[in-house]
Formats: structure tokens, sequence, C-alpha cells
């Protein structure tokens, strides 16, 4: 049974231009382009085309152009392209349409409608160009208060510090699974999280042999599939997370397809080669916050008590009081991973409709916290959506210690975003298994242009911070004074606690 | 290493705790929180010491778990929850129940006890071995998996609850159910659900499969692996192997290995 769908983009070649060399045809892992020898010509099937722009950058003529298809259904702004598409697939196929990257849908975006705040007369600004300018971020439980002491005239810190990541920029890299992409990507955001003094999330898939040498730079997740968990993968992170749930797929599990375990990844994940790595929605151990607990310290014993555990979640309804729980369960990190919060494969109407946006969540969650006192018991991270220096800025002056980026940071390795990764087929090499295709995406290069972007996004953050007159991050974190709000209602200023810009 | 050296480096209130003969360790776990108590066996482990007994253990949680050397633990009492989590190739016996948890992500060693255990019992586990005297709780066995030579072993003499070889994907789920009485059924609903790989061996009828799994008679091969399994369950618990020898088993298995395949639209 074939649905009759109209091609999604439509792919253009300048005939004249093209002077078949074919790159298109090799580039495509869809197979969008063939050649016909008997005509001497290159021809598409626009219907495989995905947009990612890959054909376009390579063809060395700038013979291809790709344009979203006029020919849509009948404007209407209820039963809209894109939802008629989707009956007529699932008509055919009965299955759950899947998709790939975070939430595209146009809402939910409060980065766009908060704005910061500068010195202007009354106080200076800094310039961060020539004046020294704090930004290292530890993160971890702190303490209730501190005890020091003199000794011999020196002041000693008697109090016994819960141990703390040290991050030179308040960027990590987000969890994004081996098996998920390729090992040439975890490889490149291992050596760029460890150039650049930063951290990078193993994912739930486990960490390969190759890769442990940059432990001191890794998080190592424990999710409920379990998957690669094992006392020298626990040992060779600088801190354990434990996934609860992701912004993407709030509640649901994961589901690796067995065409993409192969052996490297069998071996790491330790399932056989070609058989699903299933993730449960829950983790059958956690049915509680007092099961949390369980967890957080079946973790902190492992690993000796010498490494942060920390906890992610998927921004929900009641965040504010779960958070607190898992505060109350032992974390010292909590991430909170956001409706934007990205994936290599999740169900479309899940990523599109499940969990709340992460700025909202943020406020509320560092708002209950300080108003139970147990703010500094843990840091909070926040994930989803993140795409520039300046939603980082206001993530922390919302009240975030750091945040993770994922998409930005496939974004720098080649990624164009069009949301097919959960066919395994990237053909920029990133989320994909294919050795064949995993070979386009250089980790030298990759992690290289991982790090400039960290180092751009910090210079920027320096320059922000010092023209609001701040020379330590952590006189700006959880400053709302620095916020103002923008064509937004007394119900979100409210919830984000800032003031309507003017006001 | 010498007793008194311990004692000196444990200081002085560990040392009413604790007692050396004939190279074996014995620690009264009474009234000790499990921080104090792993922390004891952890700092035993890393001195090479190979043999501890724990007495009156009351509940004590993630006993044997964070140890890097092989070391045998033997508990008289009760085990808390998550009693081998992350183990990696200790040995373990309880001289008493279990509570829930047990082996949890275990990755190489052996847990033995002698009585009962709770839920989720070598919940993802990935090698190594677990032999349960008696009954089990519910969801057992589950997101078992296995890599080439590491396969998970869990033997049950008893019966199981719910949801037992959820999600399996590798290893041996072996079910005695030596408690039963002729024509009992086993309890358990939805046995091997989303079972993806492995192999449950049960002995007694099963009421309620999940419906990624079918059952299958054993052959000599499979005949062979629980003859195995059930000598070591056996000699663990001196019981007489031609008996469960003699009894019928099931051999339950996944239907594919890519359960969910066909889930999806594109």
């Amino acid at each position: 049974m074939k649905s009759y769908l109209p091609a999604e983009y439509i792919v253009e070649r300048d005939d004249e231009k093209c002077i078949r060399c074919k790159v298109c045809v090799n580039q495509c892992t869809y197979e969008t382009h063939y050649y016909d020898e008997e005509t001497d010509r290159v021809y598409s099937r626009d219907e495989n085309c995905t947009n990612c722009q890959r054909c376009v950058v390579f063809c060395p003529t700038h013979a291809i152009t790709i344009r979203k298809n006029p020919s849509a259904y009948r404007e209407n702004a209820h039963w809209t392209t894109e939802v008629v598409k989707d009956i007529k697939k699932q008509a055919e196929t009965g299955g759950v349409l899947l998709t790939g990257m975070g939430c595209d849908k146009p809402y939910f975006t409060y980065w766009d409608r908060l704005v910061l705040n500068a010195s202007q007369v009354t106080n200076p600004s800094i310039d961060p160009l020539r004046e020294p300018m704090e930004i290292r971020t530890y993160l971890g439980a702190k303490p209730d208060m501190l005890t020091a002491e003199l000794e011999d005239g020196n002041l000693m810190l008697k109090t016994t510090l819960a141990p703390q990541l040290t991050l030179e920029t308040p960027i990590m890299f987000s969890a994004i699974s081996y098996g998920a992409v390729s090992l040439n990507v975890h490889e490149a955001l291992a050596r760029a999280a460890a150039e650049c003094g930063t951290y990078f999330n193993t994912g739930e898939g486990g960490l390969h042999e190759k890769l442990f040498k940059y432990g001191n730079h890794a998080i190592v997740q424990v999710a409920s599939g379990r998957f690669g968990v094992y006392s020298d993968y626990l040992n060779a992170g600088a801190a354990v997370e434990i996934k609860i749930g992701q912004g993407a797929k709030p509640g649901i599990g994961g589901h690796l397809p067995g065409e993409k375990v192969s052996a490297e990844i069998a071996r790491t994940r330790m399932i056989p080669p070609g058989t699903d790595a299933l993730s449960p929605a829950p983790q059958h151990d956690i049915y509680s916050i007092e099961d949390l607990r369980q967890l957080i310290y079946a973790l902190k014993e492992a690993t000796d008590y010498t490494k942060p555990v920390s906890v992610k979640i998927a921004a929900v309804h009641n965040v504010a009081a779960i958070a607190s729980g898992m505060i109350r369960a032992g974390a010292d990190i909590i991430a909170i991973d956001g409706v934007r919060g990205s994936t290599g494969a999740a169900p479309k109407v899940i990523r599109d409709n499940v969990g709340i946006p992460v700025e909202l969540a943020l406020a509320s969650v560092d708002q209950r916290l300080r108003e139970e006192g147990i703010r500094n018991r843990a840091s909070i991270v926040v994930a989803g959506g993140i795409r520039s220096s300046s939603d980082v800025v206001k993530a922390i002056a919302l009240g975030a210690d750091a945040v993770y980026i994922a998409t930005a940071a496939l974004i720098a390795m080649g990624c164009t975003v069009c949301q097919k990764c959960y066919t395994g087929k990237c053909p920029w090499g990133i989320t994909t298994t294919d050795p064949w295709i995993a070979k386009r995406l250089n980790p030298d290069i990759a992690s290289q242009r991982l790090v400039n972007l960290l180092r751009g996004w910090s210079l920027e953050i320096k320059e922000m911070m010092g023209g609001m007159g701040i020379n330590a991050i952590e006189s700006l974190r959880g400053n709302r004074l620095h916020l103002r709000g923008v064509g937004l209602t007394e119900t979100e200023l409210r919830i984000l606690g800032v003031k309507h810009a003017g006001d | 290493m010498s007793e008194s050296r311990l004692v000196m480096e444990l200081g002085f209130k560990m040392a009413e705790k604790i007692s050396m003969h004939n190279g074996v360790w014995r620690v009264d776990a009474e009234n000790m929180h499990y921080k104090e108590l792993n922390k004891l066996l952890r700092l035993l482990n890393s001195k090479g010491v190979e043999h501890v007994e724990l007495d009156n253990v009351y509940g004590q949680r993630y006993i044997g778990t964070g140890l890097r050397k092989p070391m045998r633990i033997d508990v008289h009492g009760t085990p808390g929850n998550d009693l081998g989590a992350f183990m990696d190739g200790q040995l373990i016996t309880v001289y008493g129940n279990a509570q829930d948890c047990t082996g949890n992500t275990m990755n190489d060693g052996q847990i033995v006890v002698h009585g009962r255990a709770g839920d989720v019992t070598g919940y993802g586990m990935r090698g190594g071995k677990i032999f349960i005297c008696g009954d089990v709780g519910y969801r057992v066995g589950i997101h078992m998996k296995e890599y080439g030579n590491k396969k998970p072993i869990l033997v049950v003499g008893g019966t199981a609850g719910d949801f037992l070889g959820e999600y399996m994907a590798g290893g041996v789920l072996l079910v005695l159910g030596l408690n039963l009485k002729p024509k009992e059924k086993h309890q358990a609903k939805y046995v091997g659900t989303g079972m993806h790989g492995g192999v449950i061996y049960i002995c007694g009828n099963v009421t309620h499969l999940g419906k990624e799994v079918k059952v299958m008679g054993t052959t000599k091969r499979d005949m062979a692996v629980i003859e195995k399994l059930a000598k070591e369950f056996c000699g663990h618990f001196n019981l007489d192997v031609e008996q469960v020898m003699a009894r019928e088993y099931l051999k339950i298995v996944p239907v594919s290995h890519r359960p969910y395949g066909k889930l999806y639209a594109y």
C-alpha cells in the first residue's frame, strides 16, 4: 500500500552548470540523485530528499538548489500539509511517526522574549578583554555553612567539601549516546571537552574503550537500559548521571534499532550485535524519591563518594517539587531538559506535545529550591535548545549553574537539523553507525570546531557580563534583575520572576 | 595484614566491631550504618583481605558494591536493598533472606541466598551468577544482557512474581519451582514480556506469557545447561540434584531479536 504524497523538497539542478562529476550521487545517503549513462545526465528522486544540504555545498559548480515543494495541499491553518501527510503515512503503515532533533514548532521559546541589562552611567561596565573576568563554574553540592579555623595565622577550611566538577566555561556537551552517533562524534566531543576544560556526557550507551582516557572529562550516564554500566565505567567518569528522562521524550523509553547495533556498539553496550537496545520507560528500581535515593547512593558507594551524582529529568508540570525531592534524595547536580530537548529518535507526537519550556521549569525550580533553603545542595544544569551564548547568559541569570548543549554541538560539527537522525543514514556522518558514512566526520576537525564554538561563546558571555558590570559568573547566577521580559503576560512574568521591560 | 595493624588504621571505635581468626575477618554489623559498613569492607578489600563474615546484618544496603579486588563475604542476617549492586567479581553468601534489587547491574561474581529475595533481583545483570534458594519477587531478571562469553546466570529455587525476565536481552534465567505442589502453577503473569534475547528455563506450568515470547520443549543441549546449573544450585543448598533433574522443564525464548521493528511509520 502506498500513499501518494507530494515530495517535501524539490531538487533543482542547473544542467548547464552540472559537470556530471556525480559528487551528489555519492554524497546523498538517501539515494536522491542518480546518474543515467544513456542520457549522460544526473536526475533526482525528489521524494527522498531531506534537505540536508550536503549535495548543495559539495557540488563543485553550485549547480544544485533545494527548494520547498511549492505544490502543497490547499492552505489550511488547521489541517496543515504536515498534519495531512502524517495522517496518510499512518494510514499506510499503522505505525508511530518517528522524528529526530528537538520540537520544531513555533511556540515555546522564552529566551527570545527575555532581554539582558547593561550598565549605563550609574555603574561602570567592564571591559573583559583587559580586565579579569571569571566564568569558571563548580558543579556539585555546596555546604550549608563553612567552618574555618586560624592556624598559625592562616585561615584553614575545616568543612569537608563534596566532590565538585570544575568547568572553565559554564557549557557542557549534553548526553548523546554512542550508537545514536558514531564513535567519531563521541571522540570529537570528548576531546573538545578535555581541551576546553569542560565535560561531555556519554549518554546511555556506555563509553568506548578508546575514550576511557578522556574519562576525567566525561559524565557517565546510567539509564534504564544500563548499557555498558559496570564499575570501570562508573569510575572512569568525573561524575555519574542517572537519566530519568529526556526533554524530547519525557516519560518514554529509548529504542536503538538492531540495525544500528554494530559489533563495536554491541561490545560497548554489552548486548549481542543486531539486537534491539531497549531502554525501558522507567528504571524499575526507581518508583519513588526514596528509590531514587537508593540508586544515587548505590552509585556513590560504587564510586566511593568521590564523584558528584547528577540526576537528569525532563521538564514536566511538577518539576519544582520533583527537583526538591531529587535534592533530598542526594542528587549533587540536577539536570533539567526542556521541551526543545533533542533526540536521535522519538515519536513525533511525544516530542512536540510533552513537557514544558525549560525557561519556565528553570525559574520555578530555582525559586522553589531557594524558598526551601536547599538551593546550595545541588547545582542546576539546563538543557534543551540552547542556541547561543545569550541563551546561556539568560539561563544563568534565571538560576542555572551551567547548561548542556547537544544540537548546537552537532551543528558545529556539520549537522543541518534535517531531523532525520532516526534513519541512521545521516549524510553528515553524525547520527550513523555505518562505517562508510561515519568516516565523513573527521574527529580532528570536528573537535576543533567544537573548541572554537565554546571559545566564541565564552568570549561573548564575558562581553555580556562585562556590559552588565559583572566580573564573576557567580554574581550573575539567579540574578533576575538583569533580565526583563518583552511581550509576556503577568503569569509568565511571575513564573519567570522577572519584570517587564520598561518596568 | 595483622589484626592489630588494621585496628590501628580503623581507629578505636571500629576495634570492638572486628576480629580475625585464621585469616577470616568477622565484623559485627549491629548498629552500623551502611556507609560505615561498606567503607570498612572497601578498606579490608583494599588491604587484600579475602574472606569476611558479617554478623548481625540488619538491612544494610549495598553490601559488596564498590569492591575492586576478589573477596568472599558471608552475610549472617538480612542484607538490605541493592546487595551486590554493580558488583564485579566478589562472592557473597547470605544466610537469611535478601531484599530488593539483589545483584543490580552486577558485572561479575556470585551471590548465593539461603532464603528468599525480593523484587527486581538481577536487574540489568551483565555477568556473574545469582542463586536464590527460595522464591523471588516481581520483575526478576529483567533486562539481563550478555555479550560474548559474558553471560549472566540467575537460578531461582522457588517461584517468581510477575514480569519475570521482562526485556531480557541475554543470559540464562532458571526457575526450579521446587516449592510448588504437584500440578500447582507458577502465578507469574507477563513472563518474558519484551524479551528479545537469552533464555528462561522453568519447571512447572506458566499461566501467562508476554506476547514477545514462545514456549518450546527442551533439547538435550538445554538439559545439559539446566543440569550444570542444577548441580551448582544443589551444591550450594545441599539438595538432591537427581530429584531436581527428574522433573520437566519448559524453555521460553523470544520470538524475535527485534520485537519492536514494525512499530514505526516513516
